[in-house]
């Protein structure tokens, strides 16, 4: 009792300050043309609420991080005996791992023909999004390089193919490929003038160059149809076989999927090699990696590559999904929307980034009322999970040696 | 050549680089103390243009003069700006001060997405048109209409507010410790500077100056949506690297170099691409000049 009433006071100060912030924005609506005002006093009480509890519960998390806790204390709700199996030691044997693989995937397969169309739309949106998610893990992650021009990457293998398609009439096997090989020299172009850079000029500087690439198909007629793009885009052929469009919406489903299935074994694998420690070692101290011999030029530009490789894959696989692209689709928010997806899933976890994508782009599809706020909440959620828990739903597990008494090293993981 | 049009390019280039200045100020403040890019800087220059714009359009209704209208909706665009940069700082940056640089980047991108769906929710996604409140100068009609009266306003203020930011930086006590603070964290800390305090200050003075620049070029251009402070911020910033980031000289100068650049660029080559010469100076001179113009090169002890 004692702490509850300066707690109070604290959180009722704090909704005062946020009430006066919000007033103009948030309670006053002008319109400019008809010269009317209208005075929105519910926004007021509404502020003046959910800062109060908003500012408890933060300042209560603020506390627990400074102790060191957990954020949400697990032993609470669940059982004691279901806390003792460590999920993470049970899912590393193969026994339980290879099966649970299997179940997954037969789910996967069985899914389009259970749900309906308009569902199995919506899910190869987000299994395009797990892939340019692993994709930009590899430069962000791995590489510790902020890249926020990863739309342009998307935008030159969209364009690959519906030029190639709509003016020579490319076949949508022969362009997936090359729509990723050319982002990818996209993605080495970029990363020969930013060699140098770091960190934060890093950012700026792809920004920078997706906007660009944005501008350029905008105002390139010729070249890209300007803001009006490019239509009728074909769908990608099974064997010379017509499909209707359920049909096509299923195949595409299983195309993608397949390809998501390639990028998590390519990923973990690049992950695991001799160039994806020199990553791992180049994000640590490029310095003394350097001074270890990793060759830095080649290090980044093959994380910049690499990372390109798959963002125009998917473009490829998006221009022949909604056969209609246009520049308004690569826009920043694009890429901050994959950025979005790594850190909520969790840095460098592959497991992480593809349940960050199915959160965030099913969630708001699923929850309507949302749609509207969806971005908000984006921005939120970056904040929060950056002063909370930085390392994401699924931190990942860093690879070390643990020594044991009889000389032997074993190999474990641990966060 | 035709001398009237360079005359013409010439001076809307230097408005745009008084208000780029206006703003690149915050960002070079921030940096040099907190080593941090805060991408969320434009959403504030946003946001004093959007109460601004509200306030004056509730006070005109009450049939004030211009001029008064004008001043009150600065002030109070400036009090709101600042408000938002202290609060800003104490949500998304404070609890990150011993974080990695990476996890305060994301932190600043997540504010900037934030404020700026704030203001599309709370107010509109449509351009909305800015009151013209400075009224028409008698002394400038013999310039023949080559120079606006909002244009002379703009030149003054930004003026103004340098000499001012100077003289606070080199003479008061607050711009010492805020130049010791930029010098070296822990000393500062030593000699009993309370870096909390100086932190905040600098978002606060940054914000109030980004307000002034977003009051100015909203009654220039004559319409605000919300998306402006994204544009406005990056280039701000492109100004602030380019003139060497964390040098308040270098700011200024940057600023006006990249408000020339873009308007003789959209003057002379084609104003389709009006954005992209920002992002090009930017890349020229990261990879020729990394320090920017007046920044000093630093040497990485190991």
């Amino acid at each position: 009792m004692k702490k509850l009433l300066p707690e109070l006071k604290k959180s009722f100060v704090t909704a005062l300050w946020f009430v006066f912030l919000t007033f103009p924005i948030l309670v006053i609506k002008v319109n400019t043309v008809r010269n009317t005002i209208l005075w929105r006093w519910a926004n007021m009480i509404a502020v003046f609420v959910m800062t109060m509890i908003f500012s408890w519960v933060w300042r209560r998390l603020l506390e627990k991080r400074a102790r060191g806790e957990r954020l949400v204390d697990l032993s609470r709700v669940l059982p004691r005996n279901l806390l003792d199996i460590d999920i993470k030691t049970v899912f590393a044997r193969k026994k339980v791992s290879r099966p649970a693989l299997v179940v997954l995937l037969v789910l996967a397969v069985l899914f389009p023909f259970i749900a309906g169309m308009y569902q199995t739309n919506i899910v190869t949106t987000a299994l395009m999004y797990v892939i340019l998610g692993l994709g930009l893990n590899i430069v962000i992650s791995l590489g510790g390089l902020l890249q926020l021009g990863y739309a342009a990457f998307y935008a030159v293998g969209a364009y690959t193919y519906g030029i190639l398609n709509t003016r020579f009439g490319l076949n949508f096997w022969i362009a997936l490929p090359l729509g990723a090989v050319l982002a990818m020299l996209f993605g080495i172009l970029l990363g020969f003038p930013v060699l140098r850079l770091k960190g934060d000029y890093l950012a700026i500087v792809t920004l920078g160059f997706a906007e660009i690439c944005r501008i350029v198909l905008e105002n390139w007629n010729d070249f890209s149809s300007g803001p009006s793009g490019i239509n009728k885009i074909a769908r990608p052929p099974l064997f010379g076989i017509k499909l209707t469009v359920p049909q096509s919406v299923i195949y595409l489903y299983f195309i993608t999927l397949a390809l998501v299935v390639l990028t998590v074994f390519v990923v973990r694998r690049l992950e695991n090699s001799r160039l994806g420690r020199a990553w791992e070692a180049m994000r640590e101290d490029s310095v003394a990696s350097e001074a270890m011999g990793v060759n830095l030029t080649i290090t980044k530009l093959s994380a910049f590559a690499l990372g390109a490789f798959w963002a125009g894959l998917v473009g490829v696989l998006f221009a022949a999904k909604t056969t209609f692209i246009n520049p308004a689709s690569f826009t920043l928010m694009e890429s901050i929307l994959v950025l979005c997806i790594i850190v909520l899933g969790g840095m460098g976890s592959t497991a992480g980034v593809i349940i960050g994508a199915l959160i965030i782009i099913l969630l708001p599809e699923y929850l309507r009322a949302f749609t509207q706020y969806r971005m908000l909440l984006y921005g939120s959620i970056l904040i929060l999970m950056m002063v909370f828990r930085p390392g994401g739903i699924i931190p990942k597990v860093r690879k070390s040696y643990v020594f044991k008494a009889d000389g032997k090293i074993e190999g474990a993981g641990h966060e | 050549m035709d001398l009237n049009y360079l005359l013409q390019l010439f001076i809307s280039g230097m408005t745009r680089g008084s208000i780029y200045a206006l703003i690149a100020l915050g960002y070079t403040m921030v940096y040099g103390i907190v080593q941090l890019i805060n991408f969320a800087h434009g959403e504030i220059y946003m946001i004093g243009a959007f109460t601004a714009l509200i306030v004056a359009t509730v006070l005109n209704m009450t049939g004030m003069p211009g001029i008064y209208v004008f001043a009150i909706a600065m002030a109070v665009a400036i009090v709101y700006s600042a408000a938002y940069g202290f609060t800003m700082e104490k949500i998304a940056y404070k609890p990150l001060r011993n974080a990695p640089r990476l996890s305060a980047l994301i932190s600043a991108i997540g504010m900037s997405y934030f404020l700026q769906n704030y203001v599309l929710l709370a107010q509109t996604s449509d351009f909305v048109s800015f009151p013209r409140l400075i009224p028409k100068f008698r002394f400038l009609e013999g310039a023949g209409g080559m120079l606006s009266s909002t244009q002379v306003v703009i030149f003054l203020v930004t003026a103004v507010v340098m000499v001012l930011l100077t003289l606070l930086i080199k003479f008061t006590k607050i711009g010492k410790a805020m130049r010791a603070t930029a010098q070296d964290k822990t000393m500062a800390l030593l000699v009993g500077i309370n870096i909390n305090q100086i932190i905040a200050v600098t978002f606060v003075i940054g914000s109030a100056m980004a307000a002034i620049g977003g009051v100015l070029i909203s009654s220039h251009v004559g319409q605000i949506n919300f998306y402006i402070g994204f544009i406005a911020g990056i280039k701000a910033f492109v100004a602030a690297v380019l003139g060497g980031i964390g040098s308040i000289p270098g700011a200024v100068l940057g600023s006006f170099v990249l408000g020339l650049t873009e308007s003789f660029g959209t003057g002379y080559i084609s104003s389709d691409y009006e954005d992209v010469f920002a992002f090009i100076i930017l890349v020229l001179i990261l990879i020729f000049r990394p320090s920017g113009l007046l920044g000093k090169s630093q040497k990485e002890k190991i």
